[in-house]
């Protein structure tokens, strides 16, 4: 198998990973395949990077302990699932973003103002 | 032609597509990769950023006095007159 086989088994196959456990959880995860799928690559080079998947919109650390709210599922994600449809990254959307009533602006990073506020 | 610089992360799907969007307009863009950067130089752009959009996620895309915050296809053929 080649390198591109590879890799490109290994995006199907986290895909597959993570709808499984948005099925399983309750969650939806974006419809649009193709942004889908940007969202999935850069996981997995987070994934690569440090060892565990960290949200591919924010800065990770590299240190676990300091990376947990921001490995996906971050614990953003159902605040901003409720107050925009969508999670940071887009990777979880709910019906408000389906149905184009929520989420078509970029929203604001609500790990960034929590530490602002500290 | 306007002058055209963005705070981006590598693995940042709006800031791929951001990236695809120039090159098919072919218009030259500074891009920094922030994640991509370590120690001190990481630390001093991470602060530039936070003064020109506090609390704001990726792309921040300036181009000459206008900031545009995230990927929007729209406002951004608005601000490079496409």
């Amino acid at each position: 198998m080649s390198e591109t086989e590879d890799k490109e088994k290994e995006i199907e196959e986290y895909t597959d990973t993570l709808r499984k456990f948005a099925a399983k959880t309750g969650y939806t995860l974006n419809p649009d395949e193709a942004f889908l799928r940007m969202i999935v690559v850069g996981l997995l080079e987070n994934k690569k990077r440090f060892r565990y998947a960290s949200c591919p919109c924010r800065i990770a650390d590299g240190k676990l302990e300091l990376d947990r709210d921001i490995i996906c599922p971050c614990v953003y994600r159902d605040p901003d699932l409720e107050e925009y449809g969508r999670c940071l990254c887009g990777l979880y959307v709910n019906e408000d973003y389906i149905s184009g009533k929520k989420g078509g602006e970029p929203i604001p990073d609500r790990r960034k103002i929590n530490k602002m506020s500290r | 032609m306007r002058n055209v610089k963005a705070y981006t992360l590598s693995t940042c799907p709006y800031c791929k597509a951001f990236k695809a969007f120039m090159k098919s307009q072919e218009i030259p863009v500074d891009c920094i990769d922030v994640d991509l950067l370590i120690g001190e130089e990481r630390k001093s752009v991470m602060d530039d950023v936070d003064k020109i959009c506090p609390g704001c996620g990726y792309p921040i895309i300036i181009i000459d006095d206008d900031v545009i915050i995230g990927y929007n296809e729209r406002k951004l053929r608005e601000a490079l007159r496409l």
